[in-house]
């Protein structure tokens, strides 16, 4: 065959096309905007609830806590276990030769008792339990400055523990290994109360509201 | 109505709205940041309760007082002890690095029992009952068979509660061959002895001195405790003193000296009998001191004293050609010395690893006579080791007392060396030669607290002495080059673990005890080497067991050092502040009550001889020992040998420093590689040229190429033991070699 009657055909090919296009032009737009609206939905589902479910795998504390029972108990709040060492550094959870101070043996009927005292007092065993608000390791944090100095509320950025019943489930993030409370139980990142996010954003927030700045990296990078 | 493509790329951009709107790529984009932060290979350090715990290093014979800082039951950080009278506050880059070698990979962390070939490194592991009973059944069968005396030991030391346990078995089960590592300690020893009739521990006061004349010791190249070193180095500068340096090589210590002597190496004793020709001829020696407490300056019927030799046989001229020191320089150096108010003479070269010529100690030390400064502030006092150890007396059976009475196969205490305790250095040759096969061959070998395959000077004759000898157990707690060689590793605490007492921390000025105790319970199934000893004579039962009367080490040392023990456990260090030591009327314990000048002959100003012909070897070679570099029976830690210079150590391949004269004769330049050959072995090496260094002289640091360990000791650059070899001083018996010769060629 020539050129020329290779572009003829061409030409004729390209004709026929156009009619097609002109003969259902309406059912096919029709299709694009629902496919559209198909795949848009699909993504927001997956996006804002299945997303979510994947990113977090949920675990259970190794023993169920009431904080409520032992902050009655207790003499001097939430300091009667997690108190500040000598030295001015946090004891954080507490470790199992505080518990067994009254926990030697098994107080009551409660199976998590039971479990604890059997599985973790008599083998002198360390509970693993379970860190909501435990922060990457490049971020250093002095409890003291925040709660001796500057007489902040564990309850401000830790919420209403004290108030709680059972250990909520603890849930770790697939990719970075942290707990979801540190984002945020909302998934868009939107926060109520002070408590409910412990990204650096929030840091910086109160630090601008009650100092007047920000702070600089090496404030908590160092 | 057909779904085309059109259709499939609007689901696409559908889909990329809904999640554009959606927290997904938001979340991910911040999510996997701090995933980057989170590689689970980078080290987390532990977070946790803070304590501190103090302790003694007992890494090198320093007693360094030292504040364990812990993270829960972690160990982080290992600093110098405040208000510790060796260091105060002060720490070695070795024992800021001990934490290397309590969790790195080096350690033996079970008891272990050879299944291949010597040296070839695989393992079997044991439990602790069946290896102590394994042995306790070789030691029973050779008792059996009246051979006690085959059985030895080498140790790191000869003082403490764990040597002494160690000799005491010997002892009871009925040998002599109880050896221990050499070191300057045992010339300044047999110095004190022969000179002032005193069995006493050299102090030397460099702090309250005001000038010192060191003769190549490395006071801040690790001589003596290291870190109290640096500070009187300190001290002597901020007071005004003086500190001159006698040695080949421009070590740190001449480098930073007030002024740097170079000398032909080996001639040091010519040195100090040239300086005592000054003195004496100048007359600016202690009056006092010679008239009144010292014997053998004059002549005596038929004796000529040290004044007589030192003028007659040691004119300047005539030492200025030995030495290779300038008349004049002489004259100055000697003025100064016998003016200052509280001079010092001290001797050892580089950290003092080497005993030398007792020649050269007895000159040297003489000159501390002359200006009188024995048993003085600012000069050397002969201090007694701490008293402690009062075991009860031994019984010992017959077949014991007949295994004592052999002659020990290191030559220690025979008619040819009566006054030297151990002789470390000629037992391999002892071993190897066939004289030992004449007396009798060793059987069983205890190894703890040293690293001999490693350590001694030639290092082949070592490995073959161990070859011939049919049963080696190491106490190592490290996989170290000995340990290699073993039979059986019973690995002991490492020095953070263990409770362990060491008395008299080198060149102390008052007796000291300083224990080290357990920084953390112990990582591994280790086990402290005197319960093993202490397990192992309970398996003997008779006599042997009787003599050990107690349950565990701990209660042994607890019991031992009586009412001291609460206080080391306190402090980690017990001082008798009470001890001053006695005036010259009660000082000197010889036949003359006097200090005993020796009686010299015309070959003692002669260079101390060192192993090969001039002909074939027209170079030397000379170890140096630097403070960043452990040499003993501690390999070093991977934080130590980081920081030594790349001129020194660049991959594998060590550097000879060698004048660049000399280099340029040979037709060596920087960084070529050259075959260094001695007549102990031959070796690459890369050239360092280095003004620092007499011509014809080359050296190389101790404490490189350990063959053993784990990846991060092994095989970084040369051992220098492979090619340097002993040299017996006639009289002591003990290591005398500086160096060896040798002969470079382009490689």
């Amino acid at each position: 065959m020539s050129t020329k009657e290779n572009a003829k055909d061409e030409n004729t090919e390209n004709g026929s096309a156009d009619q097609d296009n002109k003969g259902r032009g309406d059912s096919s737009s029709g299709f694009i905007i629902l496919f559209f609206i198909v795949g848009l939905v699909a993504s927001l589902v997956v996006g804002w609830i299945v997303f979510p479910k994947l990113l977090y795998s949920r675990k259970k504390q190794p023993i169920d806590f009431n904080h409520v029972i032992h902050v009655e108990a207790v003499d001097e709040g939430c300091e009667s276990c997690h108190f500040f060492r000598e030295d001015g550094t946090f004891s954080g959870i507490p470790k199992l030769e505080q518990c067994t101070d009254c926990h030697e043996e098994a107080q009551g009927e409660d199976p998590n008792e039971i479990k604890f005292v059997e599985e973790y007092v008599a083998k002198e065993k360390e509970v693993p339990w379970l860190i909501y608000s435990r922060q990457p390791d490049c971020v250093f944090f002095s409890h003291v400055a925040h709660v001796k100095m500057a007489k902040m509320d564990c309850a401000t950025c830790h919420g209403p523990v004290g108030e709680s019943e059972h250990s909520k489930v603890y849930e770790k993030n697939r990719v970075t290994g942290y707990s979801r409370d540190i984002w945020g139980k909302n998934i868009s990142g939107f926060k109520k109360n002070t408590y409910d996010r412990m990204k650096m954003d929030d840091c910086a927030q109160c630090h601008e509201k009650e100092t007047g700045d920000k702070g600089s990296c090496f404030q908590c990078h160092k | 109505m057909k779904i085309d493509r059109r259709s499939f790329l609007s689901l696409g951009v559908g889909a990329v709205a809904g999640l554009t709107l959606s927290p997904l790529p938001w979340k991910m984009m911040d999510d996997s940041s701090i995933w980057t932060q989170m590689w689970p290979w980078t080290p987390v350090p532990e977070d946790g309760e803070v304590s501190y715990v103090n302790s003694t290093c007992t890494l090198c014979p320093g007693g360094c007082g030292i504040l364990v800082r812990k993270v829960n039951e972690r160990a982080v950080k290992i600093e110098g002890l405040k208000g510790h009278p060796v260091n105060d506050g002060g720490i070695c880059i070795l024992g800021l690095s001990g934490l290397q070698l309590l969790y790195g990979p080096t350690r033996v962390k079970t008891p272990l029992k050879r299944v291949g070939k010597r040296g070839e490194g695989r393992w079997e592991k044991i439990s602790w009952d069946k290896a102590i009973s394994e042995v306790a059944e070789k030691l029973k069968n050779l008792r059996k068979e009246n051979k006690p005396h085959t059985v030895g030991c080498i140790s790191g030391s000869a003082n403490g509660t764990l040597p002494k346990l160690i000799e005491r078995f010997l002892t009871v089960y009925g040998s002599p061959n109880f050896m221990k590592i050499p070191s300057i300690q045992d010339s300044y020893e047999l110095t004190l002895h022969l000179t002032q009739g005193v069995q006493a521990l050299a102090g030397v006061d460099i702090e309250n001195s005001d000038f010192v004349l060191s003769f190549g010791s490395g006071i801040i190249d690790g001589w003596g405790s290291p870190v109290r070193m640096f500070k009187a180095n300190s001290a002597l500068k901020k007071s005004g003193g003086r500190l001159v340096q006698i040695e080949p090589r421009l070590s740190n210590t001449a480098a930073k000296a007030d002024r740097w002597i170079p000398i032909n190496p080996g001639t040091e004793a010519a040195l100090a009998l040239g300086l005592a020709h000054v003195i004496v001829k100048k007359s600016l020696y202690h009056k006092d001191f010679i008239e009144n407490y010292a014997s053998g300056f004059y002549d005596k019927t038929g004796d000529n004293g040290f004044k007589r030799f030192v003028l007659d046989e040691c004119g300047l001229d005539k030492i200025s050609k030995i030495t290779g020191v300038d008349k004049t320089v002489m004259e100055t150096l000697a003025k100064n010395f016998a003016k200052a108010k509280k001079p010092i003479a001290i001797s050892g070269r580089g950290q003092g690893k080497s005993p030398g010529s007792l020649n050269e100690f007895m000159a040297v030390h003489a000159l501390n006579a002359l200006v009188g400064n024995i048993n003085k502030k600012g000069g050397i006092s002969a201090v007694p080791e701490p008293d402690f150890i009062n075991w009860p007396e031994l019984e010992m059976d017959a077949i014991a007392a007949k295994g004592m009475q052999k002659e020990r196969l290191d030559g220690a205490g025979s008619n040819k060396f009566p006054d030297t305790g151990s002789l470390l250095n000629r037992f391999a040759q002892s071993i190897n030669s066939g004289e030992t096969g004449k007396k009798y061959p060793m059987e069983v070998l205890f190894v703890a607290g040293a690293n001999p395959c490693y350590t001694m000077p030639d290092t082949k004759t070592t490995k073959k002495a161990f070859g011939k000898i049919p049963f080696v157990v190491s106490f190592s707690p490290y996989m170290d080059e000995t340990a290699q060689n073993a039979d059986l590793i019973l690995p002991n605490h490492t020095c953070l673990e263990r409770y362990e007492d060491m008395p008299a921390p080198v060149g102390l000025t008052k007796p000291v005890i300083c224990l080290s105790k357990p920084v953390v319970s112990p990582l591994f199934d280790t086990k402290q080497t005197g319960d093993v000893i202490i397990a192992l004579a309970k398996a003997l039962s008779g006599n042997i067991s009787k003599a050990f009367v107690w349950d565990s080490y701990k209660t042994c040392l607890e019991k031992t050092l009586g009412s001291k023990w609460d206080v080391l456990v306190e402090d980690g260090i017990w001082v008798d502040n009470d001890f001053t030591a006695p005036a010259w009327e009660n000082a000197f314990d010889t036949p003359s009550a006097k200090f005993e000048f020796y009686a010299l002959k015309t070959d003692d100003i002669n260079p101390v001889k060192i192993e090969g012909d001039d002909n074939s070897y027209p170079l030397v070679l000379m170890p140096y020992d630097s403070v960043r570099l452990a040499n003993g029976f501690i390999g070093d830690p991977p934080f130590v040998v980081k920081t030594v210079s790349d001129t020194v150590l660049k991959g594998k391949d060590s550097f000879v420093e060698i004048n660049p004269e000399t280099a340029k004769s040979c037709g060596l330049s920087q960084g070529n590689y050259a075959v260094l050959s001695t007549p102990k072995g031959t070796a690459m090496v890369k050239i360092n040229l280095f003004e620092g260094i007499m011509p014809g002289i080359i050296a190389l640091p101790r404490g490189l190429g350990h063959t053993a360990y784990d990846k991060y000791l092994a095989n970084k650059g040369l051992n220098v033991n492979d090619l340097i070899g002993p040299v017996e001083d006639s009289v002591s018996g003990l290591d005398t070699a500086w160096g060896i010769r040798a002969k470079l060629s382009k490689a």
